[in-house]
């Protein structure tokens, strides 16, 4: 979800008699919850797919910084801006612990930051929609942060050993930063006035559909999810993940004595979940092409952090290859 | 400790807890916009952390500054409905961060302050002021050794970054003088044993400053140079007004709303 497409670039998922017996041997470990590690051999298509999603993964935790960013020097006391600058700092960590899990796969960070900033490989859409309220911040942890955990809970089961560790660690402090979000907008709603109440609803109203997109397209429109599920990098489908994260949310927007923007939604007694409305999907795909109300802004402001500090990073070398010979010659 | 102050000293003192902590607030403002923009993710994680440790210490020394005060306000209210006449932050800490030299450059000068400062705070007579000193000083000295470690890199590094971090250096170099211009009212707190005189924190400050550019390969400015003060009389350079602006939007904007 915070990978929400990702190239497998296998057509069909074989069976164990068409694999070789190095295959047949990886996939019997997948299918008794064995995990992989660095050193295990793996397909190289299972390699490459990982990359594309813990990269996909990482980048989105850095370019979920910035519409952040944006009102954290507008905060509007100290506690709201201590919280969301430890949460921004917690997510600039997630991105340094998701590319050193993607660089056990033999993947090199600057490379697919490069490719990022090319516009070649993807972030999460969810990223892409500008923040304009204060209450924004609460919905974003409350929606956006609670999305991503619905996943990445799941994903602490992932079959890659490195992966599935890092979301661990990235759950417990994602977890912090759902209930510090809803708790804004709930300090919003019940001590808020009335401008403030309806910063939250049209906050949830802007933001509902584009977290409930974070899941990435339906299954019938997931290609390359059989082979995911079968390597078990996922675990769950997309539309279960999402049933999941609606089922759940449903209560928590009732509790703010908020709605949601959709009509159909509504319990559905017989199938014990919630029913739901389409999801606009040509806008899905519009911004996962990179016509996204804040698209080309985000790449451009990551590619010039990189560029301008371009000196920096040269500086930093040289001064440590001038301590190092220093030290030769001591 | 507080009840035996009195009124002047006590005026003094609040005076004193705005000044560092209006400091520690403008300091982490600028460093909050570098969130996103900083040149290594690595970086992003310690500009944050380094913001983050400011604005505890900034609640912290206005939170008593309140208390002291004793009209009802809070801190939030010092740090978010006080206009630029009213803030009492130095100077240096509300420049622009301009490139990453000119941001190193502020953060170095104001931590090698912080650092001393905070350290000769942990003796003061002030129970509270101790205290505040002696949790903050565990962070700042975790950024003396950040900041000191950049302008090694930055002046013992490639020649443009040698260049970039000895401009850096000497264009803020004049703001660094204002740390230990003393106001009228702090010879009573001195007096006191609440802070300590600004005369020898000015020798250490120096010393450590002397020996790290040097290290550095830098040239370290005239410490005779003329020196731009006034942010403690809440006279401020054009910078603030609008740094103000935009962090104190939202309790401008909803007066008396909870957030």
């Amino acid at each position: 979800m915070y990978a929400q497409l990702v190239e497998t670039g296998v057509k069909r998922v074989r069976n164990l008699d068409e694999m070789s017996p190095e295959e047949r041997h990886f996939q019997e470990k997948i299918d008794a919850e064995i995990k992989i590690e660095a050193k295990n051999w793996m397909p190289e298509a299972y390699r490459r797919t990982l990359i594309r999603q813990i990269s996909q993964h990482a980048h989105s935790e850095i370019v979920g910084m910035l519409p952040e960013k944006n009102w954290l020097t507008r905060a509007p006391s100290f506690k709201r801006k201590l919280q969301l600058l430890a949460k921004i700092q917690d997510e600039a960590g997630h991105g340094l612990y998701l590319y050193s899990a993607m660089e056990t796969l033999g993947a090199d960070r600057d490379e697919e930051v490069a490719k990022l900033h090319r516009g070649e490989v993807k972030y999460s859409s969810i990223f892409n929609y500008p923040t304009r309220s204060w209450a924004d911040m609460g919905t974003i942890g409350w929606l956006v942060d609670g999305a991503a955990i619905v996943n990445q809970v799941v994903l602490q089961r992932t079959s890659y050993g490195p992966y599935s560790r890092a979301m661990i660690r990235i759950c417990k402090e994602e977890s912090f930063h759902q209930r510090q979000g809803y708790e804004i907008l709930l300090t919003m709603m019940r001590e808020g006035n009335d401008e403030q109440k309806a910063m939250v609803q049209d906050s949830i109203n802007r933001f509902w559909w584009p977290a409930l997109m974070m899941f990435g397209p339906t299954d019938t429109d997931s290609p390359n999810s059989a082979q995911s599920m079968a390597w078990k990098i996922k675990r769950m489908s997309n539309d279960d993940l999402r049933q999941r994260f609606i089922d759940q949310t449903i209560p928590q927007l009732e509790l703010l004595g908020c709605t949601a923007p959709d009509p159909d939604l509504k319990w559905n007694e017989e199938r014990g979940h919630y029913d739901f409305g389409e999801i606009d999907w040509s806008e899905f795909y519009d911004v996962l092409k990179g016509n996204g109300p804040c698209n080309r802004e985000r790449l451009r402001t990551r590619r010039e952090a990189i560029d301008n500090g371009d000196w920096v990073r040269e500086a930093a070398t040289a001064y440590a290859s001038k301590q190092q010979q220093k030290q030769h010659a001591a | 400790m507080t009840a035996q102050l009195n009124s002047a000293c006590r005026q003094a003192l609040v005076d004193y807890l705005l000044h560092l902590g209006d400091s520690d607030t403008v300091m982490s403002q600028r460093l909050c916009e570098w969130v996103g923009h900083a040149p290594a993710l690595e970086e992003e994680v310690a500009m944050a952390n380094v913001g983050l440790d400011l604005l505890g210490q900034a609640r912290s020394w206005l939170s008593y500054a309140a208390e002291l005060e004793d009209q009802g306000r809070d801190a939030d209210q010092l740090a978010f409905l006080r206009d630029e006449r009213e803030y009492r932050n130095l100077l240096i800490t509300e420049q622009a961060n301009g490139n990453f030299a000119d941001t190193m450059a502020r953060q170095f000068f104001f931590d090698a302050w912080h650092f001393h400062l905070l350290t000769a705070l942990c003796q003061s007579t002030d129970a509270q002021v101790q205290a505040i000193a002696r949790k903050g000083l565990k962070e700042v000295t975790y950024h003396l050794r950040r900041s000191t470690a950049w302008i090694k890199r930055l002046g013992d590094g490639t020649a443009v970054s040698h260049q970039k971090m000895q401009d850096a250096i000497d264009d803020i170099w004049t703001y660094t003088g204002e740390m230990f211009t003393a106001t009228s009212t702090d010879p009573l707190l001195v007096e006191a044993g609440i802070v300590p005189a600004s005369a020898p924190l000015q020798q250490q400050w120096l010393g450590y400053v002397q020996a790290t550019l040097q290290e550095a390969t830098l040239t370290c400015p005239d410490e005779n140079a003329y020196m731009q003060i006034g942010g403690r009389q809440g006279l401020h350079t054009e910078q603030l007004g609008y740094l103000l602006a935009e962090m104190q939007f939202l309790p401008r904007a909803y007066p008396g709303a909870t957030w």
